[in-house]
């Protein structure tokens, strides 16, 4: 992933693509824009570069006519615009991968691709035309399959190849590799490279600093809604860039090892499932160990078995006894509430809706999983042991709010993710699983996550993290496995490893085992 | 046994015109992740509007299933205000437009109690309806029985074959995914919902002006709650729709001829006997929880705003 | 462009306010009504409101009337919590009356304290079961209960027509389809001479306290109201979902079949077709009205039971059909709906004007 982007002829190839100046969009508790000026000549590959919350989103939204600005003027390839919706930056020539795709599952790809098109409807010459258009730019699609039969790599190449039917001048790709393993990521850039050159130009969304130095002509940086610089990146290191994007260095976590005992806490045996769900993704043959004093990660895209893992873990799905197992008891058959009581903590990575309910305050909350706390006597709730539970929670974990009375869909993520992590720690738990521990949460809301995990698993007890975030699982995991298509690797310490070889590995190519009756299947491509 | 059985197949046709067309609209707004469980209230508004438009124009059926189009539409519209832009619970609205409709219908339709209109007579098809047991069965019904098939190919051919009926799909799907990339999904399900309360206003329409022309209190008699499971029933397609409008036409029908074809059990239990046929259909239907998640569409009965 | 805009914590001052602007719009909304009609607004008003309570009697039948909708509503309102839809509590009303009617027809002509207290439990045990039945259709094959219960409620409506028409025809009822007339034992005794109001009214008042305890201090309703708010959240806590099924509807059903007893041992005296003027459905705008909460439902199943009254007494005064109750109900329910939407929205500031 070192190799520097080609030289750039630009911007004096004659007007720009397009120019903002002085954009501004207010939100009630928000200013999510404020006079932002941005500038992307033809060709050029331009990175906004920003954390969670520094309003890229927003700002895309507004290029792609999603969202109105307050105020201030787009200019499209030298003349004034205003673009009112998504059909009319279209029809503009502007194209946007969405983070979030904006694809629909029982459709197949041919009928998603129509119905972002303003053409006639014609689904047999738009197959013919897809599949043309991605064999061009190797991105090798199916255009009758159903879109929830495919891998999340390959959902990202239909968003892509809508864009690329309508012959867009400037492609927008809001944080394209979340969802990618490292081959596909290289994949994608070589298609860019190849537009690119081809004279598209290309907004790049992230906040992975890496791969904007590696892709990236240009790049402009954002924080609390506004413009903090613009850099070459390629002049850049990655510290210059996150002094830029958060305003200080970036935070590193203390790793001490672990004095104690490590013996095996949580451990999975065996385990198989296949979901009711139809888009689900069945569990094959799960076999894991997590130990006293050490934080085992499992690396992975989303879809290849994540949801169905944690639900087995934490006993939203039952299964044999002797599947789950902890501290040496068989607890694949109990539900939620009973493994808890033995001793499993767990924090899921939806945060509203399952973690916490939205409109009931955080006292309220408490009382969800941590009723066997003396929140609950004889069957009746004691609202004021739940309120000092929750008082206790702030105050320990940092979690800014309105108190314990405030609504859990008042606070921001990384505060309710404080809270529910609290809330989980505060009941002593022997075991603790937690997925994305810090998806969308601000800079220094996931130092703060990373350390309390750490420092919890220096205590004695045995954390399982599930993320998608490999830089996350090397900062604090001592072993990590790969999950790919229900299957999960060995763990490896993560000393023996590297960001390559477990990028291989997502990418479903596993050098041992069970590689025999494996198809050679488009998964997480 | 032949002489019995052609009066019940004539007759199921025409008992399953008001699920086919109250079917449809709620099937069509279903598809775009609105369920107005009001059926039963839209198709009563429908029907006393009807009747009041038929008994004073004097134009019968002709003017009485416009009006109850529009009366069921107007009624719709109650309920995507509430729950569309407001975004208010749709299970309560369409509870509420029922009890509403319940009260609305019997509150106007007091000036009509024991009022009869003149009804609508058989529409022989030329030809077709000398053939032997399908002409009488098929091909001898009223205009409106002939309309609710004409429905069900254009609802079906829509869904099936246009770019409207994906559009409607993707709204239900994803209504995200649909605002994302420019489709005004507001307004496509309030088009929905206004096309569900029309159609289930016809259905009401045609049983107050034609099917019984005669207007009782309460007469749609849960027809719409019927309409609603027959939806789930179909797994939202509309050809299983039909199927299913059918049979139920049939076992509503059954209490009329039950002596010709030699039954013998008590009246209330034969007449139950659709209520009864609706949760045991519910039942077999919902145990495969695969084919109704497949079909299901994704955003069904959860508010939506932008 | 939406008018709304989420409120960051629900508002408590509107959710309190919302039954009462609700009220006012059925009542601005009625008033144009009269006006169409030619009548005077508060020469209406004074026929529907004051005049039923005008009288001892008219305040013993407006307990009578409250009686059995808030009992109803009482246990709705548990469903409701948790989002499981019982709208056949009119079935269930029924059955409870069949079974209870049953127990006074089998043990007609015995003159034993203990006739009436078995026909409470027989009732009670009779809407139960009917509201079972959607549970383990729902639990077992997950059918929907919204129309299973419904479905149910018109079954039963056949199967009392069966009954009075058939086996426990009262013999000597030339034909009509009743009962026969229950003996003094399985009858509640009329708190006053000449009043209908009875000891029933103690069960709606000892659910209306048992459900006010239960919904306030509990552990079990905070779960019903976890998986009503976010069914996501109560898996991940492990409470179980079968469970809140089962309780919230053999709950409805047991308060709507002891509603049913309540009407067959009180004013109504046998079983026949016309036990309940739809208290069963009056009961979910009594639940809603009463904002789910036991003491709301109080007095939400006190106006409603006005609203019955005024019915009445409009059809007598002023020539004006009875269907009025039930267009007013519905409109009550819809501006009731409407108003709640801004316990959790508000309108959004219009936007200030650019500057460039």
């Amino acid at each position: 992933m070192s190799t520097s982007p080609p030289p750039f002829s630009g911007p004096p190839r004659d007007t720009a693509r397009l120019e903002l100046s002085g954009i501004t969009k207010r939100y009630p508790s928000v200013v999510a824009n404020d006079g932002i000026h941005l500038k992307v000549a033809p060709g050029e590959i331009h990175a906004v570069l920003g954390e969670n919350g520094a309003g890229k989103s927003t700002l895309m939204k507004i290029i792609y006519g999603a969202v109105q600005a307050d105020a201030g003027q787009i200019q499209w390839n030298g003349r004034e615009v205003v673009i009112a919706n998504p059909a009319e930056a279209r029809r503009l020539g502007i194209g946007m991968v969405f983070q979030h795709f904006s694809l629909f599952e029982t459709l197949t790809v041919v009928e998603n691709i129509a119905l972002a098109l303003d053409e006639p409807f014609d689904l047999k010459g738009l197959a013919e035309r897809v599949s043309e258009v991605s064999q061009r730019y190797g991105l090798p699609l199916d255009p009758q399959r159903l879109v929830h039969s495919l891998s999340v790599g390959e959902r990202q190449r239909v968003e892509i190849v809508r864009c690329l039917l309508q012959a867009p001048q400037l492609l927008i790709l809001d944080e394209p590799t979340s969802v990618l393993t490292p081959p596909a990521v290289q994949k994608l850039f070589e298609t860019l490279r190849r537009l690119s050159s081809e004279g598209v130009s290309i907004l790049y969304i992230s906040h992975k600093l890496h791969e904007i130095q590696s892709l990236c002509h240009s790049a402009t940086v954002m924080r609390g809604g506004k413009v903090t610089g613009t850099a070459t990146p390629s002049q850049e290191t990655p510290a210059s860039l996150a002094r830029m994007m958060i305003g200080r260095e970036l935070p590193v976590c203390a790793v001490p090892a672990f004095a104690g005992e490590a013996t095996p806490v949580l451990s999975v045996r065996g385990l198989s499932h296949t979901p009711d769900d139809p888009f689900g993704t069945a569990l094959k043959d799960i076999a894991l160990e997590v130990r006293r004093g050490e934080i085992l990660g499992i690396a992975g895209i989303s879809g290849n078995g994540q949801a169905e893992l944690l639900a087995a873990l934490s006993g939203e799905t039952t299964g044999p006894a002797s599947t789950v197992s902890l501290a040496g008891t068989p607890v694949g058959h109990l539900d939620a509430g009973r493994r808890r009581k033995q001793g499993l903590a767990f924090v899921p990575e939806e945060r509203l809706g399952r973690g916490a309910v939205p409109p009931m305050s955080l006292a309220d909350n408490a009382t969800l999983s941590a009723h066997g706390q003396g929140l609950v006597k004889h069957g009746l709730l004691r609202p004021k042991a739940a309120w000092a539970f929750a008082k206790t929670c702030i105050e320990r974990f940092d979690v800014r709010c309105g108190g314990p009375g405030a609504a859990a869909r008042s606070l921001s993520g990384g505060n309710l993710q404080k809270f529910i992590v609290g809330r989980e720690i505060m009941q002593k738990p022997i075991a603790m699983v937690v997925a994305q521990p810090t998806w969308g949460v601000d800079v220094g809301a996931a130092a703060f996550l990373r350390q309390t995990l750490i420092d919890l698993s220096r205590e004695g007890v045995a954390i399982l993290v599930i993320s998608e975030e490999l830089e996350e699982l090397f900062e604090i995991c001592d072993r990590i496995a790969v999950l790919a298509e229900g299957r999960l690797s060995d763990a490896v310490p993560k000393a023996q490893t590297n960001a390559e070889k477990i990028g291989m590995q997502m990418s479903g190519l596993f050098a041992d085992a069970h590689a025999t009756d494996r198809e050679p299947d488009h998964a997480a491509a | 046994m032949l002489e019995h059985l052609i009066p019940v197949l004539a007759g199921t046709l025409a008992a399953a015109t008001p699920l086919i067309f109250a079917g449809l609209g709620e099937l069509v707004a279903e598809r775009t992740g609105v369920i107005n469980l009001g059926v039963e209230g839209m198709m009563l508004i429908g029907a006393v509007a009807g009747f009041a438009a038929a008994a004073h124009s004097g134009s019968g059926a002709l003017a009485g299933l416009p009006a109850g189009a529009i009366g069921g539409a107007m009624a719709a519209l109650i309920f995507a205000v509430l729950s569309l832009s407001m975004a208010a619970n749709q299970a309560a609205c369409g509870l509420a437009l029922t009890i509403f409709g319940i009260g609305l219908s019997a509150f106007i339709g007091q000036h009509y109690v024991s009022y009869s209109l003149p009804g609508l007579p058989p529409l022989d098809i030329p030809g077709l309806s000398e053939i032997p047991v399908l002409g009488p069965v098929l091909f001898h019904q009223d205009a409106v029985t002939y309309l609710g098939l004409l429905s069900f190919a254009g609802v079906w051919w829509v869904l099936k074959r246009t770019r409207l009926g994906l559009i409607l799909k993707a709204v239900g799907e994803a209504p995200d995914a649909a605002h994302a990339i420019g489709y005004p999904v507001i307004a496509i399900r309030y088009a929905a919902t206004l096309f569900g309360g029309a159609m289930a206003g016809i259905g009401g329409a045609y049983l107050s002006t034609v099917y019984t022309p005669l207007w009782v209190q309460n007469m749609v008699a849960g027809r719409g709650w019927i309409a609603v499971a027959l939806v789930v029933f179909a797994a939202w397609n509309p050809t299983r729709l039909l199927l299913g409008a059918w049979l139920f036409g049939g076992v509503t029908i059954l209490q009329f001829h039950a002596q010709g074809l030699g039954i013998a059990l008590p009246v209330q239990l034969l007449a139950a006997l659709p209520y009864l046929a609706t949760v045991v259909v519910l039942v077999l239907i919902s145990r495969d929880k695969r084919l109704l998640q497949l079909n299901l569409p994704a955003s069904l009965g959860k508010p939506w705003m932008p | 462009m939406p008018l709304l805009e989420a409120r960051p914590t629900p508002s408590t001052s509107m959710r309190l306010l919302a039954p009462l602007i609700a009220i006012g719009l059925t009542l601005a909304v009625g008033s144009l009504l009269f006006l169409s009609l030619g009548k005077s607004p508060v020469e209406a008003f004074g026929v529907f409101f004051i005049q039923p309570l005008s009288s001892g009697n008219g305040w013993s039948e407006l307990m009578v009337k409250a009686g059995p909708l808030i009992l109803i509503a009482q246990g709705l309102a548990i469903g409701f919590r948790a989002r499981i839809y019982n709208i056949g509590a009119e079935g269930q009303l029924i059955m409870g009356a069949l079974a209870g009617g049953g127990v006074a027809i089998a043990f007609d002509g015995v003159d034993a304290w203990w006739v009436l207290p078995l026909m409470v439990i027989a009732g009670a045990i009779g809407g139960a079961l009917w509201g079972a039945i959607p549970a383990l259709l729902r639990t077992r094959f997950n059918a929907q209960e919204t129309l299973t219960t419904l479905m149910l409620a018109y079954v039963a409506t056949f199967a009392l027509s069966y009954m009075v028409n058939g086996p426990w025809r009262d013999p000597e009822g030339m034909n009509f389809p009743q009962s026969i007339l229950f003996g003094d034992p399985a009858l509640f005794t009329p708190w006053f001479e000449g009043m209908r109001v009875n000891a029933s009214l103690l069960i709606a008042a000892f659910a209306s306290l048992a459900f006010w305890f239960f919904t306030s201090r509990s552990f079990l309703a905070y779960q019903l109201t976890v998986g009503g708010l976010a069914p996501a959240a109560a898996r991940y806590a492990g409470f179980s979902a079968d469970r809140t099924v089962w309780l919230s509807l053999v709950l409805s059903g047991l308060t709507a079949g002891l509603a049913g007893v309540g009407e067959v041992a009180g004013p109504v005296g046998q079983l026949n077709l016309n036990i309940s003027p739809g208290y069963g459905f009056a009961a979910i705008i009594v639940a809603y009205l009463g904002r789910l909460n036991a003491i709301g439902i109080v007095l939400a199943g006190l106006l409603m039971a006005l609203l019955y009254l005024g019915g009445e007494a409009a059809q007598v005064a002023l020539q004006l059909p009875a269907a009025i109750t039930g267009l007013f109900q519905g409109m009550l329910l819809f501006f009731l709906l409407g108003a709640d939407v801004f316990v959790d929205y508000r309108l959004k500031p219009r936007p200030k004007p650019a500057y460039a």
